[in-house]
């Protein structure tokens, strides 16, 4: 909650007049049954008219200054409100770009979302009633219970009861419900993902014949959450019953004792009037309250969610450089890596040591979990070696500032992401003021360049969000001219040519080979064909480098490497 | 209750579900009857105890007692009926609830294939959760709300009446003030709300991007601009959304101010009424009754603008919800269709002149023609889009034919139950579905009663043993949703161990290797061998090692097979499958 409240520092002024006013306005209210007391004791009795109209006029400023008052506390609420919605967003987005591959996998995509939107709408919310409630109604409370006090002392044992049962209750369901409604809520979760797995795997569940078993397990489920459901209703349904008796008993109390007081003089009808009229706005006020910590409840939670997010620190630490970049190192170097995963039993990699010479491509192949990827993932620093070191052009990579080591860095990840907007707009991700005869360079290289010319709009046509305008291969292939535009001395190819058949998968290969500035590139397949000509092959198998050579190398003495190839070529015979 | 022309028969449907709890929901508006009765009684009686307890020396001390113990027991009564009432009413919401529910999903079940595969998943989830949750909150506590509002109004008017019947007629001429105010601040705000709710949109669409594909924008170090852009959309969210906020939050001063207009009025029309009539007209304790009264008169108004709104936006996802429970359901089989037996399954299929689109404006498959003998295999091959899942889509009768048949053991799959030719094919897919329960629940999905060796002998051969007894609970794990933990690998060898438990007559097999290392997938090939053995098979891959062997490769292009033949013979045409074929060994 601390961000929360570090933002609410700017709005110091609107935190402080927004209560203020409310503040004025709950005084403003509690006058009203006064002043209709004297019209009641002075007016009436007297028969004195003109002494009524004054009153009610009175009663008419009140309610205009109550209003005014309200109008300019709602003002500094909703501003102080807002502005801390949208600082918070604000800064928490930025937080969010820069947390590490770790943090950002520990959090997941979908939590990430809703911290951003859903949660931090209901601080939002919590902060907005805060601001306007929660101060107003323990002041009406409190000033009922004064007010009564100074129309008679004796109604401070009654009031002082009738407050405490109120609270009492009304705290007791709240804290009573809180816990069900989780439950409830979670039943609902389980009834949602009954339903979302029924859509998802339609096929399977009608191929399998299993509509009939998938119905009573879902009955089951959703007659699970119905009960809870009434359950919880039984409960909370006690809430207006269990007040209104409260007040009601409070209200015969009251009668019953001022009658004596009249009896003897003590009181007037107005003073019983305006003591009624307090009861019942304590009664009020009391239920609002209650609604109001709950919201601030669910609010406070989504803040300490929010909070924790920003809290995680975002990893990626530079140490002290130790030494410059050597041109003449060689590109990248790996000596005795390791990697766990946070959290991880047992290391994704081990031992791996490997040196890529300027120029030269490498080509990593393995099975599936084999580690190939998380072992190019360390090369721009997404994720930390736990063990050894990677260097870069002869520098340790976390000695180099994240920006200055991307930059060297072209990376196609597996997974081909395109961004909402055009063409262009996602290829000048990887470098911002490349003209169009560079991009059409790039897309030429990446085999894409045919059919961006077919697009409507050519460079300029439309990328919906996530690429999907365009099928798996043309976004893979424009995902590889977005990182050879960068002209980066490294180029990593992660599986990037999966959805490409072998012919364009094989020109493109020819084309990287000949890239002017000659780059060192990193290609990972699970086809050998993809590889075979790499100047050093590295075999993963199991999170450990099985072997390093070149194809002819490797086929004699390396088993795994033997067997991926044989796999896919034996037959080969048949051309 | 807005009744237009579309939202009629919405309603209807409504009732039929209310129907069920009829008397409930006659008990239950009995009791609002009674408990809005008591309620508006208590101000008055505490109204004449007032005017008992004049002053000094004038307290008639017995009747006062009286009306207290009366005041007590109304007051015990009401609270318990409210209790009850509430109990009903939740009754009646959320066993809606649970109907509406089972319906919707009872019709998943049901729908046909093109339904489910043309509404994203997330808007149906939207219907069975969100939208029933809504319409019942909405329309049965917004109807309960409406209900009491109406009585309490009406019930206040004729107590009002009973008393003085000018200060009556100053409440009923101030208050639609309020509700005039209300609406007033709900029009204008309006528009400033959905300018919030489309900045808003176009911020989540932006975060979902850049935080949900957060490493390729680590990869480019393009933080610093989406940040610059997230910052500019934020900005103008932050201008609208206080301009919506304020002016909304002006709705209870300023209903509040009316209602203290109204307030003030009562007192001064019933105090002079009062002091002309020297008390006779009017006494202390029938106006402290009447300003009671004032005080919360304007309340149920309120309540009611709000109900207004809700009802029609209950009713609008009341509409969605029942679009699903009445979408059409799958043709049923017919009475007299076949129920094929596994054991009669002679393997021979037979595809004459199909044609099939998804959509009437794009034709996909046409003059299809195949006849395959007992125990063929077939590879269908071709690039992405060409109709390969389609076929199967066809096979499996998830998708009927346009035109054209297809004939199973020689009976036209039209006349087979679905039930029965689904289980004569065992189905590995390449998107690998999982459920949410353990590992031994999902490999004997096909066959429910299968011991645990049978269940172990199939993932020994499918090569999932070894990770399974690897994970912390062997074979009863429990997945997560979609296969939790699994790699996708993994996910394919359960899918596969799933039919080699059961092994019926004929397979199909999409991709079903797609995901598992060429290493694993060699191994798994024995398996496979055995497999199909004497079974007619179906293999759709693009890993053209794995088709090699087929009797008959289908090559399809654009809906058509455009070569037919063995592998052999197509690489001496020399056609399109040569053309793939040898592309993989170029480099």
């Amino acid at each position: 909650m601390n961000a929360v409240f570090k933002i609410l520092k700017k709005y110091r002024l609107e935190c402080f007049m927004a209560p203020f006013f409310k503040l004025l306005e709950a005084c403003f209210d509690l006058f009203v049954p006064i002043v209709v007391k004297s019209i009641i004791d002075i007016g009436i009795k007297n028969s004195d008219t003109s002494y009524i109209v004054y009153g009610c006029l009175i009663l008419i400023m009140l309610g205009v200054i109550g209003l005014s008052c309200a109008i300019v506390a709602q003002y500094f609420a909703a501003k102080a409100a807002i502005g801390t919605s949208t600082g918070l967003r604000r800064e928490l987005f930025s937080h969010l770009g820069r947390l590490s591959y770790t943090e950002a996998d520990k959090l997941g995509r979908a939590s990430m979302i809703t911290r951003m939107t859903s949660d931090i709408n209901q601080v939002q919310t919590g902060v907005n009633m805060t601001l306007r409630l929660f101060l107003r109604s323990p002041i009406i409370v409190f000033g009922a219970l004064i007010m009564a006090c100074v129309i008679t002392p004796m109604s401070l044992p009654t009031f002082s009861i009738v407050i405490a049962v109120l609270a009492a209750i009304v705290f007791t369901i709240i804290l009573a419900g809180i816990p069900l409604y989780r439950r409830v809520q979670s039943r609902l979760d389980s009834v949602t993902r009954s339903v979302r797995e029924n859509l998802s795997g339609v096929r399977v569940i009608r191929a399998f014949n299993k509509e009939e078993g998938e119905i009573s397990e879902f009955m089951e489920k959703n007659n699970a959450h119905t009960d809870i459901q009434n359950f919880t209703g039984k409960i909370t349904a006690l809430m207006n019953p269990l007040t209104y008796v409260t007040v009601n008993l409070g209200i015969i109390a009251v009668v019953y004792l001022s009658s004596f007081e009249i009896d003897s003089g003590n009181m007037t009808q107005g003073d019983l009037f305006a003591l009624y009229n307090y009861m019942s706005q304590i009664l009020v006020e009391l239920v609002k309250l209650a609604n109001t910590v709950f919201t601030i409840t669910k609010a406070v939670a989504c803040g300490k969610r929010v909070q924790a997010v920003l809290d995680t620190p975002s990893g990626v630490k530079i140490s002290e450089s130790t030494k410059d970049i050597d041109e003449n190192a060689p590109a990248v170097e790996f000596s005795g890596v390791g990697l766990t995963y946070h959290g991880a039993g047992a290391p994704t990699l081990e031992g791996i040591s490997l040196s890529a010479k300027k120029g030269s491509t490498i080509g990593i192949i393995g099975g599936t979990g084999s580690g190939k990827t998380s072992l190019v993932n360390m090369i721009p620093r997404f994720y930390d070696a736990t063990e050894g070191c990677v260097k870069v052009f002869g520098k340790n990579v976390n000695e180099y500032d994240p920006e200055e080591l991307r930059e060297k860095i072209g990376i196609v990840p597996q997974k081909a992401v395109l961004f909402k907007g055009t063409i262009r707009s996602n290829l000048l991700w990887g470098k911002a003021n490349a003209t169009d005869e560079e991009l059409w360079a790039a897309l030429e290289i990446a085999q894409a360049a045919e059919f961006v010319r077919a697009k409507e709009g050519g460079l300029d046509a439309t990328v919906e969000q996530l690429g999907r305008n365009f099928s798996g291969g043309q976004r893979q292939r424009l995902t590889v001219a977005r990182a050879i535009l960068r002209r980066a001395p490294i180029i990593i190819l992660d599986d990037s040519a999966s959805a490409l058949d072998f012919a364009t998968e094989a020109k493109l290969r020819q084309a990287l080979r000949s890239l002017d500035y000659n780059p060192t590139v990193f290609i990972i397949s699970q086809r050998t064909s993809s590889i075979a000509h790499a100047d050093n092959i590295i075999v993963l198998d199991g999170g450990e480098a099985v072997g390093t050579g070149t194809h002819a190398e490797l086929l004699e003495p390396c088993e795994v490497y033997r067997e991926i190839y044989n796999s896919q070529f034996k037959g080969g015979d048949a051309q | 209750m807005k009744k237009n022309a579309n939202s009629l028969p919405t309603v209807k449907k409504v009732l039929k579900y209310l129907a069920k709890y009829r008397i409930l929901f006659a008990i239950s508006l009995v009791l609002a009857v009674i408990i809005v009765g008591f309620t508006l009684y208590i101000p008055i009686l505490v109204g004449e105890a007032i005017d008992l307890a004049i002053g000094k020396g004038n307290v008639d001390f017995e009747q006062i007692f009286a009306i207290l113990i009366k005041i007590g027991i109304i007051s015990g009564i009401t609270a318990l009926l409210q209790w009850i009432m509430n109990v009903c009413n939740n009754r009646i919401t959320f066993g809606i609830v649970r109907r509406l529910r089972r319906d919707a999903f009872k019709k998943i079940q049901e729908l046909p294939l093109s339904y489910i595969d043309s509404n994203p998943i997330g808007d149906t989830i939207s219907r069975v959760i969100g939208d029933v949750d809504q319409f019942t909150d909405g329309l049965l506590m917004g109807f309960s709300q409406l209900f009491t509002g109406v009585l309490t109004i009406l019930g206040t008017l004729a107590f009002m009446l009973s008393i003085n019947l000018s200060i009556t007629l100053v409440v009923v001429v101030v208050t639609p003030l309020s509700l005039f105010v209300a609406a007033f601040i709900a029009k204008s705000t309006h528009s400033l709300f959905k300018k919030q709710s489309e900045t808003r949109a176009e911020q989540t669409a932006l975060i979902d991007e850049m935080i949900g594909e957060h490493k390729t924008v680590v990869a480019f170090s393009h933080e610093d601009e989406a940040a610059a852009e997230f910052d500019e959309i934020n900005a103008r969210l932050q201008k609208c959304s206080q301009k919506a906020v304020f002016y909304s939050s002006l709705t209870n001063p300023c209903t509040r101010f009316v209602n203290n207009l109204v307030y003030a009025g009562v007192a001064l029309v019933g105090a002079l009424i009062s002091v002309s009539s020297g008390g006779a007209a009017l006494t202390v304790g029938a106006l402290t009754s009447l300003l009671n009264y004032a005080n919360q008169y304007t309340k149920p108004f309120n309540e009611i603008s709000g109900v207004i709104t809700e009802l029609q936006n209950a009713l609008t996802c009341a509409g969605r919800v029942f679009e699903l429970i009445d979408a059409p359901s799958e043709i049923p089989d017919a009475p007299d269709a076949h129920v094929l037996q596994n054991a009669d399954v002679d393997g021979r299929v037979c595809i004459e002149d199909v044609e099939f689109s998804y959509s009437p404006d794009r034709e996909l498959i046409k003059d299809f023609n195949l006849s395959i003998e007992n125990g063929q295999r077939v590879a269908i091959v071709g690039p992405t889009g060409c109709g390969k899942t389609t076929v199967i889509n066809l096979l499996m009768r998830f998708y009927g034919v346009d035109s054209g048949k297809i004939e199973v053991s020689g009976i036209e799959t039209r006349d087979i139950t679905r039930s029965s030719l689904r289980r004569s094919f065992g189905m590995v897919l390449q998107d690998t579905w999982l459920k949410n329960a353990t590992i031994r629940d999902n490999i004997a999905m096909g066959k429910p009663d299968a011991t645990d060796e049978e269940i172990v002998a199939a993932a020994k051969s499918a090569h999932a043993h070894s990770f399974i007894r690897q994970l912390p609970k062997g074979y009863d794990t429990v997945l997560g949703e979609d296969g939790g933990a699994l790699s996708q690998g993994q996910k394919q060898l359960l899918c596969i161990a799933r039919v080699l438990l059961c092994l019926p007559p004929m397979l199909i097999l999409d991709e079903a290797t797609s995901s598992i290392d060429t290493r694993t997938e060699m191994k798994i090939q024995d398996a496979f061998a055995k497999m199909m053995q004497g079974r007619t098979s179906f293999i759709v891959a693009h890993r053209l090692s794995t088709i090699k062997e087929a009797d008959v490769i289908l090559v399809m292009n654009n809906g058509r097979i455009i070569e037919k033949g063995d592998h052999r013979e197509l690489l001496d045409r020399g056609g399109f499958y040569a053309e793939l074929w040898n592309s993989q060994f170029e480099s």
